[in-house]
């Protein structure tokens, strides 16, 4: 008795994901092949478009941010940071000139050793003033914000300045460099 | 083990632990690369290096370039970027390069890695081999097990179970690889044969302490398997075991509660199946274990004689099949009439990092009702990300091709505005470029007669002009009084040489004094001309910038104008068809699943008319041993009087 209630579940059992296999099989058409097909063409059509991609940043590089008035600057954290960034905001010779609000994608990628171009813009040749304000968490759930001046000159050729965040028990170190 | 296939095949993939540490960053456009392939924006991110690598190739003194110190990370980086974005073509020839470039031995050996890696994911067997071949001498130490966990990949994939395994051996210690290795291990011996040794190995990688995601997955993947092998083998009471180390909440917990029912009922506990199936099927009704849940349920009951609430059961199940037939119908219809391809590019639905799941969610949407249950196939998720793909770089073409006015526009502006300007200033120029000229010349004279002053002392160079107007009125005199002897010429000579001695006296008490003022003043001249020649030089570049600031761009925007507009219409072709195909393998997959739900439907329908019948026949057993009873009451209370 024993035995035939089993062998019986198993046929069911087996009918069913039986049926289910040929259902599925079915869905597999001859569209296999057109979809090789496709997929080689997106792939050349993204060459293309990444080889314009680059040209076009070219051109508006030159265009919009010539050499002898770029300034870029870049956000990166040390990898011994220990607080969450929210946000940072820049102000050049007192005018605010970027605000970027973090997301988690965003702050992961700079805690794996990303590096944010977080404004890029034009500047007149001579000294300048730059003032950034890092606003973040702590680890123990207090909030903070940092304040650094840093003075820099820009001269003929393009300028780019790289500022590093590094933890420590307050909040974050801003720490200003060339690149 | 043929049922088996689809989950084994989905394990040859290689542990995501090959990613390379991120070095200390020294070029920040390298880091802004890193920064976007991290958040998965791979095209954002190859723009950028490619642009990067491009120029660093293109200066005069590459060595002096910041990428110089990541120049192999970078080509690396763009082989995996490419990857990432499915461009397997390009990655195959990037990292290709590397592999032909004389390089280091260990970078060499790297990129033979990544190669081999690229070919297994196309399905390019021997390719991989002959890439894996290719690694000799020494290796980056990360690199070492996961080397040799892919060779044993595609020794299984290519059918050689047994090579695969000797591969395995070595590695079902390594840490980086634990679990994954044991079940790959597990595989390659069932494949091979060896049943009982591939149970085991199973059972291993079924109970690795690895609770990170990856740990989980392979985890339960490793009991399901296993546990659908021990149910085939008759094993059930192990079966079910393993099935209930499989996650409840994870992606394999569906079949697992499904097989695990199956192994209780076919070891005749149908009130233990009872537990899994009851919990799977609340689940949600468009997965298929689900449905055959929700049939296997009411079966259960009517094994254990429970037939009302197996009736009850079969009842429901037949009202959800309805019900999915009806949202398959409409999903279809959706689908034909184009709703699908318009809900998956919903920007606002994309910006949710579970947009899957709310699309199927939305309850205006019958057409992505089973999106999730329709990326379980590898076609449909290849369609649907080329889809997504061409949709994200159609919207880049756009916003370029609507850019190029306001460029134009811009240069127009600065045209209308520098070039008016431009003659006046030139005149302004050349004014002042002959004034540095004559400067110039003047500074160099004035050098040469110092020069030729400290060789052979000149004081009469050095005198002021009172003392050369004195000096000449005295030479006038002395001419007058050589060509007059009637005046008083000695007496006059004697007082016009003492004059002169005066003054040539002064001139050489002085001459040190003056000749060091003259080197002074001659300094100072310097430091002008200076001044001078960077106001020249500044002015040079700021005349070049204003005009490199409208000039030479016509060309180039009307180039990249016809290759926006050119590419986009490609792009717009290329999503017709590809949405075509995709509109079709869905239509397709869903006509299966229709198929299926209405034959579960006449599965239920007779189950459900069979458990009435055994209800009803229970109650008129019921009935007739109560009338009986009753009739052989009534028998007895005669006899008695």
């Amino acid at each position: 008795m024993g035995v035939s209630v089993s062998k019986r579940v198993l046929k069911l059992f087996l009918l069913i994901a039986c049926s289910a296999v040929f259902f599925q099989a079915r869905a597999q058409d001859n569209t296999q092949e057109e979809m090789r097909s496709l997929d080689e063409q997106v792939q050349e059509i993204k060459t293309d478009v990444l080889t314009i991609g680059r040209d076009l940043a070219l051109l508006e590089e030159r265009l919009l941010f010539p050499s002898n008035t770029q300034l870029a600057v870049f956000v990166e954290m040390n990898s011994e940071a220990n607080f969450r960034l929210d946000a940072v905001r820049i102000e050049i010779n007192g005018n605010a000139v970027a605000h970027h609000i973090y997301s988690f994608k965003e702050l992961e990628a700079l805690q794996n050793g990303g590096v944010q171009r977080v404004y890029t813009g034009n500047i007149t040749t001579g000294s300048h003033q730059m003032t950034v304000a890092v606003n973040g968490l702590l680890p123990n759930g207090g909030d903070f914000t940092s304040t650094e001046t840093f003075s820099f000159s820009k001269g003929i050729d393009p300028r780019l300045l790289g500022m590093t965040l590094a933890g420590r028990s307050g909040g974050a170190v801003i720490e200003f460099s060339d690149w | 083990m043929k049922a088996l296939m689809p989950l084994v095949c989905l394990t040859l993939s290689v542990p995501a632990t090959a990613q390379s540490p991120v070095p200390m960053i020294r070029d920040p456009y390298f880091g802004e690369a890193i920064f976007y392939a991290d958040q998965g924006l791979y095209f954002d991110a190859l723009q950028r290096l490619d642009s990067e690598i491009a120029q660093h190739y293109g200066i005069d003194e590459p060595a002096l370039d910041s990428l110089q110190f990541h120049i192999n990370d970078a080509e690396f980086s763009v082989g995996d970027f490419e990857l990432n974005y499915r461009m397997h073509h390009r990655a195959g020839r990037a990292i290709s390069a590397v592999l032909e470039g004389d390089v280091d031995e260990e970078v060499r050996n790297e990129a033979a890695f990544r190669l081999a890696r690229i070919h297994f994911q196309k399905g390019q067997l021997e390719e991989a081999l002959s890439a894996l071949n290719r690694i000799n001498g020494r290796i980056p130490g990360r690199l070492g097990p996961e080397i040799e966990f892919l060779k044993a990949n595609v020794l299984i994939a290519d059918g050689r179970p047994a090579e695969a395994g000797q591969t395995l051996r070595p590695l079902l210690g390594a840490e980086s690889l634990t679990g994954f290795s044991a079940y790959n291990m597990g595989i390659a011996l069932l494949e091979d044969g060896q049943h009982e040794r591939a149970l085991e190995e199973l059972d291993r990688a079924g109970q690795v302490d690895i609770f990170d995601e990856g740990g989980q997955s392979i985890r339960d993947k490793a009991n399901l398997v296993l546990g659908t092998l021990l149910m085939e083998d008759g094993e059930f009471a192990r079966a079910q075991a393993s099935l209930d180390r499989v996650s409840l909440e994870g992606p394999m917990s569906n079949q697992a509660l499904l097989t695990s029912g199956w192994a209780a009922a076919s070891a005749e506990n149908f009130e233990r199946a009872v537990v899994p199936w009851s919990i799977l099927a609340e689940r949600h009704e468009t997965d298929g274990a689900v449905q055959e849940a929700r049939l296997a349920l009411p079966y259960a009951y009517s094994q254990l004689e429970v037939h009302g609430r197996a009736a009850l059961l079969y009842g429901e199940a037949l009202e959800s099949f309805d019900t999915q037939a009806n949202r398959l119908a409409e999903s279809i219809d959706s689908i034909r009439q184009g709703e699908f391809l318009r809900a998956l590019v919903r920007e606002e639905i994309r910006q949710d990092p579970d947009w899957v799941i709310r699309l199927r969610e939305l309850p205006e949407s019958p057409e992505t009702y089973y999106l999730m249950e329709l990326l379980a196939s590898h076609d449909f998720q290849t369609a649907l990300q080329n889809y997504l793909d061409l949709e994200d770089i159609r919207s880049r073409l756009a916003v370029w091709q609507r850019s190029f006015d306001a460029y134009e526009d811009m240069v127009d502006h600065r045209r209308q505005y520098y070039e008016p300007l431009l003659p006046e200033i030139d005149q302004s120029f050349r004014e002042l470029d002959s004034r540095i000229r004559l400067r110039r010349e003047q500074h160099q004279l004035l050098s040469q007669r110092l020069q030729d002053l400290l060789v052979s002392p000149r004081p009469d160079f050095l005198a002021t002009t009172e003392e050369r107007l004195l000096s000449e009125q005295l030479s006038e005199i002395e001419e007058a009084l050589q060509a007059d002897p009637s005046l008083q010429a000695s007496h006059l000579e004697q007082r016009v040489r003492r004059l002169r001695g005066t003054i040539n006296y002064t001139l050489a008490v002085s001459y040190h004094d003056r000749l060091t003022s003259f080197d002074r003043n001659l300094g100072e001249l310097q430091t002008v001309i200076d001044e001078m020649t960077e106001q020249y030089e500044a002015f040079v570049r700021t005349r070049q910038a204003a005009v490199h600031s409208f000039e030479g761009y016509t060309v180039s925007i009307r180039r990249l104008r016809t290759r926006v507009d050119s590419s986009l219409s490609a792009v717009e072709l290329l999503m017709a068809r590809q949405g075509h195909v995709l509109e079709l393998v869905a239509v397709d997959e869903l006509l299966a699943r229709r198929e299926r739900v209405d034959y579960y439907r006449d599965q239920a329908r007779f189950a459900m008319a069979d458990s009435y019948d055994r209800v009803t026949k229970d109650k008129e057993l019921e009935l007739g041993v109560a009338a009986s009873a009753g009739a052989e009451q009534a028998s007895l209370t005669e006899d008695f009087r």
